[in-house]
């Protein structure tokens, strides 16, 4: 079995963990204090917005990685 | 403490023993009515009787309503109620096949339970970081996870015992988690999901006796979501089924739309020996099956044993993330 698989298991477990970390310390308690009175569901909703673009960048390195891993054993 | 590790052995009795025994007669059933399809990794024309979901359904609702009866909490009866609803779904899989988007939206409709019953908590735990506070942002999380878990423990059904060997793994080590977590009940709960998939897994595995369709995979993944999320240990759940999880990425990622994975170009074929091997068509999505083959050509059986030691991998990643769970930086 080729260890890059399990690279890529281990890769994606300490992406999850990295998300989690950005998740509880930066997004979590993200607020505009300097701009007072945003409603509650904007603040939710730019929450949301950067949430999408980690998930984005997450699945973006996750694809790069499957091809990469994906044409080097055709070519092995 | 004694009276709960002696309800876990007798729902995990019954759990397992219900399958054990009604399965040989659903195949014998199922044969007789030429409810059969072929089994397309085999020489010749194998028919493998299916759904066997029918038995997964018996066992896994059978020993959670004793459960129930023992402890009866909320989170027991969504999960319950979640589990029957997903084997619903499957079922009419089954019988028709249904466009691409039927199961992800039929499934959102089964995390009802868990919301109508508020049996679920909306602090999203993180191992090493505590836990974040999202309320309305975590009722989205309930309405996809289900969808989530019971289509991709759906797409890796591709091979012999794959599915039932990888809900029985990954359940197991859930429930060790949750037992660390000391979450007794639904630790309990999801030993009756390990027992009941363990028991299927032994007429599924290489080579089938039956299949168990839609109906039982996609019972094994709602019923999953559902423990993940009353137990609080989505993140974990999420870990110990990375395989299946990779599947699903690998495939959305190739084919860019949610679409019946029997409508897809098959990505695997035979060699002369009927091992499987990579296809050269450049369309076919790139699955984690066609990842493992695409090195060299591999047994149906190589494969099957493959994808368990990598479930057997993350299951261990899994409950090393429960241990990091007491751990804050």
């Amino acid at each position: 079995m080729d260890v890059k698989i399990y690279s890529f298991i281990f890769t994606m477990w300490i992406l999850m963990l990295v998300g989690g970390g950005l998740m509880t310390l930066i997004i979590g308690p993200f607020s505009l204090g300097s701009i007072g009175g945003v409603a509650p569901m904007i603040l939710s909703g730019i929450k949301v917005g950067l949430a999408l673009v980690l998930i984005f960048i997450w699945v973006f390195a996750l694809t790069k990685i499957k091809n990469w891993i994906f044409k080097s054993q055709v070519k092995s | 403490m004694e009276e709960k590790i002696i309800v876990a052995i007798i729902v995990s009795a019954i759990a397992f023993f219900s399958i054990y025994a009604f399965t040989p007669i659903l195949i014998k059933f199922l044969e007789k009515r030429n409810l059969t399809v072929k089994d397309v990794n085999k020489i010749g024309d194998v028919m493998i009787p299916r759904p066997g979901g029918i038995s997964i359904m018996i066992g896994i609702v059978t020993s959670e309503i004793v459960l129930y009866l023992f402890f009866p909490i909320s989170e027991i009866l969504a999960i319950i109620i979640t589990s029957v609803l997903g084997f619903s779904v499957g079922i009419i899989d089954d019988k028709k096949t249904m466009g691409g988007w039927f199961k992800p939206l039929a499934l959102a409709f089964c995390a009802a339970p868990i919301l109508l019953l508020g049996a679920y908590d909306s602090n999203l735990n993180f191992p090493l970081f505590g836990s974040v506070q999202i309320p309305s942002l975590y009722l989205a999380l309930v309405v996809f996870m289900i969808p989530i878990t019971g289509n991709t423990i759906n797409s890796i059904d591709a091979l012999n015992g794959i599915a039932s060997g990888v809900t029985t793994i990954a359940s197991f080590a859930l429930a060790i988690s949750l037992f660390i977590l000391q979450n007794y009940e639904i630790g309990i709960a999801c030993l009756c999901l390990a027992f009941a998939s363990l028991a299927f897994y032994k007429y599924h595995k290489f080579p089938s006796r039956i299949f168990p369709g839609d109906s039982g995979a996609v019972m094994f993944g709602a019923t999953y979501g559902a423990i993940a999320i009353v137990g609080q240990v989505e993140v974990i759940a999420a870990i110990a089924i990375l395989p299946a999880i990779i599947n699903s990425f690998l495939f959305l990622s190739s084919v860019k739309k949610i679409v019946e994975h029997r409508q897809i170009k098959n990505p695997v074929k035979h060699t002369d020996d009927f091992k499987l091997k990579s296809t050269d068509e450049d369309h076919a999505p790139i699955t984690l099956v066609r990842l493992l083959i695409a090195k060299n050509p591999l047994s149906e059986k190589q494969i099957s044993n493959e994808v368990l030691k990598l479930t057997m991998f993350t299951g261990v990643l899994a409950v090393i993330t429960t241990f990091m769970m007491g751990v804050k930086i």
